[in-house]
C-alpha cells in the first residue's frame, strides 16, 4: 500500500486508479470524472463583474481570512497597540499595505497631504518647513525594505506561546518605498551648523498624539534613510503613516517614525521614553542595553506551520519560508525536519533589495512521518541565526526585543502543526 | 559651504582599536603553560577579528567618503541652479525648496527636553499640587498611587526587581533620566488628550511620581533648574548596544550542517498555553491538546452597524456619524458594540435611561455611586450637561475628559450613544 503513494505522477498518469482512503479528494486522481470538468459551470456561461463595479478593488471573498490579526490580552487599550501580518498565508516577499501589521501608540490619525507639515530644525543653517508638495520636488528613490517590530516574537522568550506564525513573526511587513533620501533635506537645510557630524543625532517625530520620537545617528541619517510618500506603488495607507513616514533599513520598526512632522539636529540623543524606558532590554545582573537599532539575521518558515497545516498527505511537499536581516543581504538559509541534527540548505527566491524580505524554499518529499521544522539564516557579514537558548545564554531570560532565535514547528503524522520548543 | 565627513569614520577606527587591544591584554595575562597554545589560538582569533574590523571599517570609510561625494554633488547642483538664471529659490539650499521656519513655528513644535536639561521651560510644581493633578488627569489609568490600573504602566516601585525573574521596571525604578519623565507626560500624556498639561502641571506630576516612588519627600518642589541633575536611581544601569562584542564574534561562523545534536524531545508547547487567538476559518491550531478554544473579538464593526441602522431615522444618519467621529475623543477609556467592556470608563452601551452609576463591576467615584443612590437617570439632557463640563456636573468624577464646547458635538454623540441598547 505505500507503493501506492510513492509516485503520485504515476498514479495520476494511470488515471482512475483507487486511492486508499486517507489521501485529499482531488489531489492525485479521481475515480468518477469530475463535474467541475464535466458540467457547464455558472462562471463559464454567464457574464462577470464589469469594470465600473470596483473602482478599487479588495481581494476576492474567498480569501476573507487573510486578515491582520491582534491578541487582545498583549495591551491594555487597542489604541496603543499591534496587530499581526498573516504571513502565513502570503508567497513572493512583498507585503500588501492592507494586511501589513500595524503599531500606534495613540492610534492611526487622518492627516491630510494639505495639512501636512515637515519641519527641519536645530542644528543647521537654514531651519525649513515643507508642505507635501516640496517633498515630491526632491530627487527621489525606490527601495524594498523590510519592516519588523522589535518585538517580533516577543512573545516567545519565555517558552513556545502563541500558536501561529501570524503571531510569533508577523510583526514585520516588505514594502516597495518611493522616498527622497534623508541626507538630501538635511542638507538642503544645510549641516554646515552642525560641526563635526561624527557625534550628531537627528531626533525624529511623528505629528500623531504619542509624537513617538527617536534619536538617529547622523551616520545613519546620511546613509539609507529614506523620507517616504508611496509603498507598493499607492500612497501610504493612513495605518503606515499618511502622507509621509521614516523608513530606517534594517532598522526596529519603532524607529520608522510614522505621520513624520519633525526633523531635529542635536549634539546628542534626545534619551525619549521610546529610547529608554521601552526599546531596551534587561540582562541577568539587571544592566540594561540601550541602542540597539539594528535587527539581526532572522527567518521562519510559514508553510507548514500552526496555521498551514499539510492537507495533501505524502508526497511532494514545498517548505516555504522568510528570512531578512537588518546587516544586508541574506545569502543561505539552512532547514532542518529533524529538530537541528541534520539541515539541509534552501533554494532562495529573488532578492529585490539588500535589508528587504527573502523568500525561501525546500521541495521536498514527505513520507509521512513527524517533523520538527526549524530553518536557520545567514547574512552577508557570516552572521548565523542563533537558537534560542544561545541568546538566552548570551542575554539572560528577561529580554522583551530583538528575539531572532530558530523556530521550531512539530508537524504531526495527520499534517497538523504547533509551536513548540526542543532541547 | 561644503561639510567633510571625515570625522565620521576616525572613531570607527579608534574603537576597533580599543577593543582589540583589550583582547589582547586579556589574551595576555599569565597563565599556565598548557594553556599557552590555547592563548596562541586566541591570539590568531584576535589578529583575524582586527583584519575583518579594519576591513569593515574601511568599507565603512568608503561609503562615507560616497557619502561625500553625493552631498558634493547636491551642493554643484545648487550651482547650477543659479547660474542657469530665474532663481525662485526661498533660501540658499540646493534646491530652494520649502520656506524658513519661523521662531514661533519652532517654538511650538521643538518641545522636546534632553537629558542635560536644556528645552525645559520656566515653571515649577510640588508634591501636594501634583497629587491633586495627577488623580484628575492620571490616576484613572495609572492608579491613586501610580500602581498602574489593568493592563496601564505602573510608574512606581519595582526598586532592586531589575535581576530578578520578572523585573519591575518602573520610572523609579529603571527610567535613567529625569527629563525624559518630563518629555513624555508634557507631550504625549494625559492619553487620548496630549498636548493639553501646562509646564506647572507638568512639573507637579513628575514630583507626584517621584514621591509615589520614595524619592522625595512631601514638601519637594520640582522646577526647571533643579530637574536636570536630579539623579534616577537607575541612571547608570544602561550599556549601549554591545551585541558585537558579545555575540556576533561568536555567532560569524559556519554552521554545523549533521549530526549536530544527538538527540531532541520537545520540551514546551504552545498548545498547553490556550492563548492564542481564534484563526477564524477551518483553522486547527488549537485543536492539538487544549479543550477550550479562546474568543476572537475583533470584529464588532458589523453588530455596531447594525445598531446604528435600526435606531436611526434617515435624517439622523448624518448626525450619527457626525457623533462617531466625536466619539474617538472618549474611545480610549469607554468601548461601545458588541462585546463592549469595561475599560477605563464603563462601557456605554443602553446608556441613555440606564442609572447613573449602574454598569455591573465598574468602580465609580463617590459622585457617580450617590448618584446612583439617588436613582438619577442618564437622560439625553444630563448628558448634555455632563458632557458640556464633566468635572462641574459631576463635581469628583475620575473622568479626566475636558468637555465637549460645541453644543452640535455634543448632539452628535448623544444621538451616536443612543444608537447602542444593552
Amino acid at each position: 500500500m505505500d507503493d501506492m503513494f510513492k509516485p503520485s505522477r504515476r498514479a495520476f498518469l494511470r488515471g482512475g486508479a483507487a486511492i486508499a482512503a486517507g489521501s485529499v479528494a482531488g489531489s492525485v486522481a479521481a475515480q468518477e470524472a469530475d463535474p467541475l470538468i464535466t458540467e457547464l459551470q455558472d462562471w463559464a456561461s454567464y457574464t462577470g463583474a464589469g469594470v465600473d463595479e470596483t473602482p478599487y478593488g479588495l481581494p476576492i471573498r474567498f480569501e476573507s481570512d487573510v486578515v491582520r490579526r491582534n491578541v487582545e490580552w498583549l495591551t491594555a487599550s487597542p489604541i496603543s497597540s499591534i496587530n499581526f501580518t498573516p504571513i502565513h498565508a502570503l508567497d513572493g516577499t512583498i507585503t500588501p499595505q492592507g494586511c501589513a501589521f500595524e503599531r500606534h501608540h495613540s492610534g492611526a490619525i487622518e492627516l491630510s497631504k494639505q495639512d501636512y507639515r515637515l519641519m527641519i530644525n536645530g542644528l543647521v543653517d537654514r531651519p525649513l518647513v515643507f508642505t507635501y508638495d516640496d517633498l515630491e520636488r526632491f530627487p527621489r528613490e525606490n527601495h524594498v525594505y523590510f519592516c519588523e517590530c522589535a518585538a517580533n516574537t516577543g512573545m516567545e522568550w519565555a517558552g513556545a506561546q502563541l500558536n501561529g506564525v501570524q503571531f510569533t513573526h508577523g510583526m514585520i511587513h516588505n514594502m516597495e518605498y518611493a522616498g527622497v533620501p534623508l541626507r538630501v533635506l538635511l542638507q538642503e537645510a544645510g549641516l554646515d551648523a552642525a560641526g563635526d557630524l561624527s557625534d550628531k543625532w537627528v531626533y525624529v517625530e511623528g505629528a500623531d498624539a504619542s509624537s513617538n520620537g527617536r534619536s538617529i545617528p547622523m551616520e545613519k541619517a546620511l546613509d539609507d534613510v529614506l523620507v517616504a510618500f508611496k509603498a507598493n506603488g499607492e500612497a501610504l495607507r493612513m495605518e503606515h503613516g499618511y502622507p509621509v513616514r521614516l523608513v530606517v533599513p534594517g532598522w526596529e520598526g519603532n524607529m520608522w517614525v510614522k505621520w513624520l512632522r519633525r526633523i531635529e539636529v542635536t549634539d546628542a540623543a534626545v534619551e525619549s521614553r521610546e529610547e529608554t524606558s521601552k526599546y531596551t532590554d534587561v540582562y541577568a545582573d539587571g544592566t540594561a542595553r540601550k541602542w540597539t537599532w539594528v535587527m539581526d539575521a532572522k527567518s521562519v518558515i510559514t508553510s507548514p506551520s500552526p496555521q498551514m497545516p499539510i492537507r495533501h498527505g505524502k508526497g511532494p511537499l514545498v517548505i516555504s519560508g522568510l528570512a531578512w536581516s537588518g546587516h544586508g543581504r541574506i545569502t543561505r538559509v539552512d532547514v532542518s525536519k529533524d529538530g537541528g541534527i541534520t539541515w539541509e540548505t534552501a533554494r532562495l527566491g529573488k532578492q529585490l533589495d539588500t535589508k528587504a524580505l527573502t523568500r525561501f524554499y525546500l521541495d521536498t518529499e514527505w513520507d509521512g512521518s513527524p517533523m520538527l521544522l526549524q530553518s536557520r539564516a545567514m547574512d552577508e557579514t557570516g552572521y548565523v541565526q542563533p537558537t534560542k537558548d544561545q541568546l538566552r545564554e548570551k542575554r539572560g531570560e528577561n529580554s522583551v526585543y530583538h528575539n531572532n532565535c530558530i523556530q521550531t514547528w512539530y508537524v504531526n503524522a495527520e499534517g497538523i502543526a504547533e509551536n513548540v520548543e526542543v532541547s | 559651504m561644503s561639510k567633510s565627513l571625515s570625522g565620521i569614520y576616525l572613531p570607527v577606527f579608534g574603537g576597533i582599536a580599543l577593543v582589540c587591544s583589550v583582547a589582547v591584554a586579556v589574551a595576555n595575562r599569565g597563565y599556565g603553560d598548557s594553556q599557552i597554545e590555547t592563548l596562541q589560538t586566541r591570539l590568531a582569533q584576535v589578529e583575524a577579528q582586527k583584519a575583518a574590523a579594519l576591513t569593515e571599517a574601511e568599507a565603512s570609510a568608503a561609503r562615507l567618503a560616497e557619502l561625500e561625494t553625493r552631498l558634493a554633488e547636491l551642493e554643484s547642483k545648487a550651482g547650477n541652479t543659479v547660474a542657469g538664471g530665474e532663481p525662485v529659490a526661498a533660501h540658499e539650499g540646493a534646491f530652494g525648496l520649502g520656506r524658513p521656519a519661523l521662531p514661533e513655528e519652532i517654538a511650538a513644535w521643538d518641545v522636546d527636553v534632553l537629558p542635560d536639561g536644556r528645552g525645559l521651560p520656566e515653571g515649577s510644581g510640588d508634591v501636594s499640587t501634583g497629587e491633586e493633578v495627577f488623580a484628575e488627569k492620571c490616576a484613572a489609568c495609572h492608579g491613586d498611587f501610580a500602581e498602574g490600573v489593568d493592563n496601564w504602566p505602573v510608574l512606581a516601585g519595582g526598586f532592586g526587581t531589575l535581576a530578578d525573574e520578572d523585573p519591575v521596571k518602573t520610572v523609579g525604578s529603571y527610567w535613567p533620566y529625569l527629563t525624559t519623565v518630563w518629555d513624555y507626560v508634557h507631550r504625549s500624556m494625559p492619553f487620548g488628550e496630549a498636548g493639553t498639561l501646562s509646564a506647572d502641571e507638568t512639573y507637579a506630576i513628575v514630583a507626584y511620581i517621584l514621591y509615589s516612588n520614595d524619592l522625595v519627600d512631601d514638601e519637594f518642589e520640582l522646577n526647571q533648574d533643579n530637574l536636570a541633575t536630579f539623579e534616577m536611581p537607575n541612571r547608570d544601569g544602561f550599556v549601549i548596544d554591545d551585541r558585537p562584542q558579545r555575540e556576533y564574534a561568536e555567532w560569524r561562523t559556519e554552521p554545523c550542517m549533521e549530526n549536530c545534536k544527538d538527540s531532541v524531545e520537545i520540551t514546551k508547547r504552545a498548545t498547553f498555553l490556550d492563548v492564542t487567538p481564534d484563526h477564524g476559518g477551518d483553522s486547527v491550531m488549537n485543536s492539538a491538546d487544549t479543550s477550550e478554544t479562546p474568543t476572537f473579538t475583533a470584529a464588532n464593526a458589523t453588530a455596531e452597524e447594525v445598531a446604528s441602522a435600526d435606531a436611526a431615522d434617515a435624517g439622523d444618519a448624518e448626525l450619527i456619524a457626525a457623533g462617531k467621529k466625536v466619539f474617538k475623543k472618549c474611545s480610549a477609556c469607554h468601548q461601545v458594540g458588541d462585546g463592549a467592556k469595561n475599560k477605563t470608563g464603563p462601557h456605554l452601551n443602553g446608556l441613555i435611561g440606564r442609572t447613573i452609576g449602574s454598569v455591573d463591576g465598574f468602580g465609580y467615584s463617590s459622585v457617580f455611586k450617590q448618584a446612583n443612590e439617588e436613582g438619577r437617570i442618564w437622560d439625553q439632557a444630563a448628558l448634555d450637561a455632563f458632557l458640556a463640563k464633566p468635572k462641574a456636573y459631576m463635581t469628583g468624577t475620575k473622568m479626566s475628559f475636558a468637555g465637549l464646547k460645541k453644543e452640535q458635538d455634543r448632539a452628535a454623540l448623544n444621538a451616536y450613544l443612543a444608537t447602542f441598547g444593552e
